[in-house]
C-alpha cells in the first residue's frame, strides 16, 4: 500500500514539475517551501481546472481498461458529448452565477419555457423560425432579468429568490404550453430551424452534433469574457468579496444583473439545443438540468463561495459525469449506482475544493 | 517637514454637517489638508471621524457644508467620482480581492485594454502593460520582496496586502491618499514597513490624510494632527507642539483648545 502512495505522490510530482516548467518562469517563484504535497495542494489551488482534468483523465483511463475498446471508440467518445451538451450549456450559465456566490435553480425552468416559447411562436402561430428563436432568446433574458431585478434590487438571496422564480416560471411553462409536447415532425416540417442544432458531421467516426460544436464555442466564448475582459474580472471580483469590489468602484449590482441577463440568454440557447437533441418541445423536458447543471460546476471545482474556478472546469465537470454514466451503462452497471457515483463524485469534489483552499489560509 | 499653510489646502471642508435621525455625526466640521504633509485624524470612538474621511472619499453625501479640492468646491455622490478627481482611498479592511492576482487587484474599476480593435471592439485587457505598470510601482515603492505579480492576494502576508492597497492609491492617486487604519490589523514589523511606505508617496508629492488609533504611530509619521471630538475638529497640533497625553487629553474632553491660538 505504502508503495502504491508515494509511487502515485511521484506522479503527481512529476506532473506539477512538468507544468511548472511550461508555465513561464514567474510559477517557479512562489515559495517552494514546504513538503511535497503542500506544493501540491498549491498548484491545485493555482489551477482550479487541474484537479477535474485529473480525475477525467484517470476516468477514461480507468473505463478504457474496464470496459475495453468499445468506451474508447471515437463514436462512443462523441455520444458522451452529445449526452453533457445541454448540462454543458446550462452548466456556463450556473458557473457564471456561481462565481458571483450566487446559485440559480431556475436554470432548467428557463429553458423548458424558452423551447416552449420558441415551439409555439414558430409553430403554433407560424411565425418566422428564426424570429421565433429570437423572441425564445428574449424569454431567456427576460426571465434572467426578474431573477437578476430580484437579487439586486429586492436584496433576495440568490437561492431563495430563484427557488421562487423556478416554480413561477415552470407554471407558466405548463400553462403556456397547455402540458402539450410539440411533436417533432411537425417541427421538422414547419420549422427545421429549430431542430437544426441536432445535425451531425462525421468525423473520423466521431458524430459531432452542431449542439455539441456551439456548446464547445460557448465555452472558448465565455472563457473569453471571464479572462480577457474588466467584465469578466468585475465578475469574479463581485463573487470573491463584493465590498472590496464595491470600494474598487465597480457597480457590483450592474455586473450581478448583467450575469443574471446573460445566464438567462444562455439558458435560451440550451433551449435550443434541447429541441436539437429530443426533436420536440416538451414542458416536462430537461426536468434534472438544474440540479445537473451545478454538478457539473461543483465538480469542476467552481467554489460555491464565488470568486473561484474556471469555465473550463465545468466543461470537464459535465464530462467526468457524461464519462461515468456512460462507462458505467456500458459495463451493464445498474442506473441507480450511476446516480450512487455522481453523489460520491460531488461530496469528494466539494471535500477536495475544502483541502485545496486551505493550501493557502 | 513643515508644512507651507499658507499654499491653498489640497483638500478642505467647511461647516460639514451629516445627520442619521437625531444623531448628528458630523457637527459643522472643519478640515483642511495642506501639500505634501500627513495629517493626521484622530478622535475616540463615535466621535464622527469616519463619517468625515467618509464624506472626504465620496462614501457619504453631507447634508450642509462643502468640500474644495485645490480651492475649488467639488461634490461626489460616491467613491469613483471622489477617485475620479484624484482622492484616493485605502481602507481598513483592505479593500482587495483575495482570490484575484496583484495586478488585478491594482487596476480593479480601471483595467487598460489593449490599443486598437482589440480593446475597443473585443474590449481586451492589456495583462502585459498592467503587469508591467504594476511591478514598476511596486518596486518604486520598496515593495520588492513582492517578486510575482501574478500571485493571488490571499498567498501575501497582511502588511504585504496593505502595500497592494497602497501601491494602488499611489498608482492612481493625483491629488490626495486617505488611509484608514493602515496598521491596524499589522504586526510590529510589517506596521514599520507600511509606516516607511506612507512616508514613501508623501515624498513623493502625495498629501496623505491618515487615520489612526495608533498613537506611536500617528506621532512618529504625522506633519500635523487633527483631533475630532464630538462630531467636529477639537483642534489642530503638530508632534512637536504637543506630547502624545496632551492629544488624548483633548480627543477625551479633558483639555480645551482654543482653535484661533493654536492655528498658529
Amino acid at each position: 500500500m505504502s508503495s502504491t502512495n508515494s509511487q502515485s505522490a511521484n506522479d503527481k510530482v512529476a506532473e506539477h514539475d512538468k507544468v511548472a516548467d511550461q508555465a513561464g518562469t514567474y510559477v517557479a517563484q512562489f515559495e517552494s517551501k514546504g513538503s511535497l504535497v503542500h506544493r501540491f495542494q498549491k498548484f491545485l489551488h493555482q489551477y482550479p481546472v487541474a484537479a477535474p482534468l485529473i480525475v477525467l483523465i484517470l476516468a477514461i483511463f480507468g473505463f478504457s481498461l474496464i470496459v475495453g475498446d468499445r468506451f474508447l471508440h471515437p463514436f462512443n467518445l462523441s455520444l458522451v458529448l452529445q449526452q453533457v451538451t445541454i448540462i454543458g450549456v446550462i452548466g456556463i450559465a450556473q458557473t457564471l452565477i456561481i462565481l458571483t456566490a450566487g446559485i440559480d435553480l431556475s436554470v432548467g425552468a428557463i429553458m423548458v419555457l424558452s423551447s416552449v416559447v420558441m415551439g409555439r411562436m414558430a409553430i403554433d402561430y407560424g411565425i418566422d423560425p428564426s424570429l421565433a428563436l429570437l423572441i425564445g432568446l428574449a424569454t431567456g433574458a427576460i426571465t434572467g432579468f426578474i431573477n437578476g431585478t430580484l437579487i439586486t434590487r429586492l436584496k433576495l438571496p440568490p437561492f431563495i429568490a430563484t427557488l421562487g422564480s423556478w416554480n413561477v416560471f415552470f407554471a407558466l411553462n405548463l400553462w403556456y404550453s397547455k402540458s402539450e409536447t410539440i411533436r417533432s415532425q411537425e417541427i421538422a416540417a414547419n420549422a427545421p430551424l429549430l431542430q437544426w442544432l441536432g445535425e451531425t458531421i462525421n468525423l473520423f467516426g466521431a458524430r459531432l452534433t452542431y449542439g455539441s460544436i456551439l456548446m464547445l464555442l460557448l465555452f472558448v466564448v465565455i472563457w473569453y469574457a471571464l479572462n480577457w475582459t474588466a467584465w469578466g474580472r468585475h465578475v469574479y471580483a463581485t463573487g470573491d468579496d463584493p465590498a472590496a469590489a464595491k470600494l474598487a468602484g465597480i457597480r457590483t449590482d450592474r455586473v450581478l444583473l448583467s450575469v443574471y441577463v446573460l445566464a438567462g440568454v444562455i439558458c435560451a440557447v440550451g433551449a435550443w439545443v434541447l429541441i436539437g437533441r429530443i426533436g420536440s418541445v416538451s414542458p416536462q423536458a430537461g426536468y434534472t438540468t438544474n440540479l445537473d447543471s451545478i454538478t457539473a460546476v461543483v465538480i469542476g471545482g467552481c467554489s460555491l463561495f464565488g470568486g473561484r474556478g474556471s469555465i473550463f472546469g465545468t466543461l470537464v465537470g459535465a464530462l467526468i459525469v457524461g464519462v461515468f454514466r456512460n462507462g458505467l451503462a456500458l459495463a451493464g452497471v445498474d442506473v441507480l449506482w450511476q446516480e450512487f457515483t455522481v453523489g460520491i463524485l460531488i461530496i469528494v469534489a466539494v471535500g477536495a475544493d475544502q483541502w485545496i483552499r486551505k493550501g493557502t489560509a | 517637514m513643515s508644512v507651507d499653510m499658507t499654499q491653498t489646502p489640497v483638500l478642505q471642508a467647511k461647516r460639514l454637517v451629516k445627520r442619521y435621525g437625531s444623531v448628528t455625526a458630523i457637527d459643522h466640521a472643519e478640515f483642511e489638508l495642506y501639500p505634501g504633509e500627513i495629517l493626521a485624524v484622530i478622535g475616540d470612538n463615535g466621535a464622527g471621524k469616519s463619517s468625515l474621511i467618509k464624506a472626504l472619499s465620496g462614501a457619504l453625501v453631507p447634508d450642509e457644508g462643502e468640500i474644495l479640492l485645490d480651492g475649488k468646491p467639488v461634490s461626489f455622490q460616491s467613491p469613483m467620482e471622489a477617485r475620479e478627481l484624484g482622492i484616493e482611498t485605502v481602507y481598513q479592511n483592505l479593500a482587495v480581492a483575495p482570490a484575484l492576482n496583484i495586478a488585478d487587484n491594482l487596476f480593479l474599476g480601471r483595467e487598460l485594454r489593449k490599443p486598437g480593435i482589440l480593446g475597443s471592439v473585443f474590449r481586451m485587457l492589456d495583462k502585459k502593460a498592467m503587469e508591467e505598470r504594476a511591478r514598476a510601482k511596486m518596486q518604486e515603492l520598496g515593495l520588492l520582496t513582492i517578486q510575482n505579480i501574478n500571485q493571488a492576494v490571499e498567498s501575501l502576508s497582511g502588511g504585504q496586502r496593505q502595500g497592494v492597497a497602497v501601491a494602488r492609491s499611489a498608482l492612481f492617486g493625483s491629488k490626495v491618499v486617505i488611509m484608514d487604519e493602515p496598521t491596524a490589523a499589522l504586526g510590529v514589523k510589517e506596521s514599520r514597513r507600511v509606516l516607511n511606505l506612507i512616508k514613501e508617496v508623501r515624498d513623493r508629492g502625495l498629501p496623505i490624510v491618515l487615520i489612526s488609533h495608533n498613537m506611536p504611530h500617528v506621532f512618529e509619521v504625522a506633519d500635523r494632527i487633527h483631533i475630532h471630538r464630538l462630531g467636529k475638529r477639537a483642534a489642530v497640533v503638530t508632534p512637536q507642539s504637543h506630547s502624545m497625553s496632551d492629544a488624548v487629553a483633548i480627543m477625551t474632553g479633558a483639555m480645551e483648545v482654543d482653535e484661533s491660538t493654536e492655528a498658529a
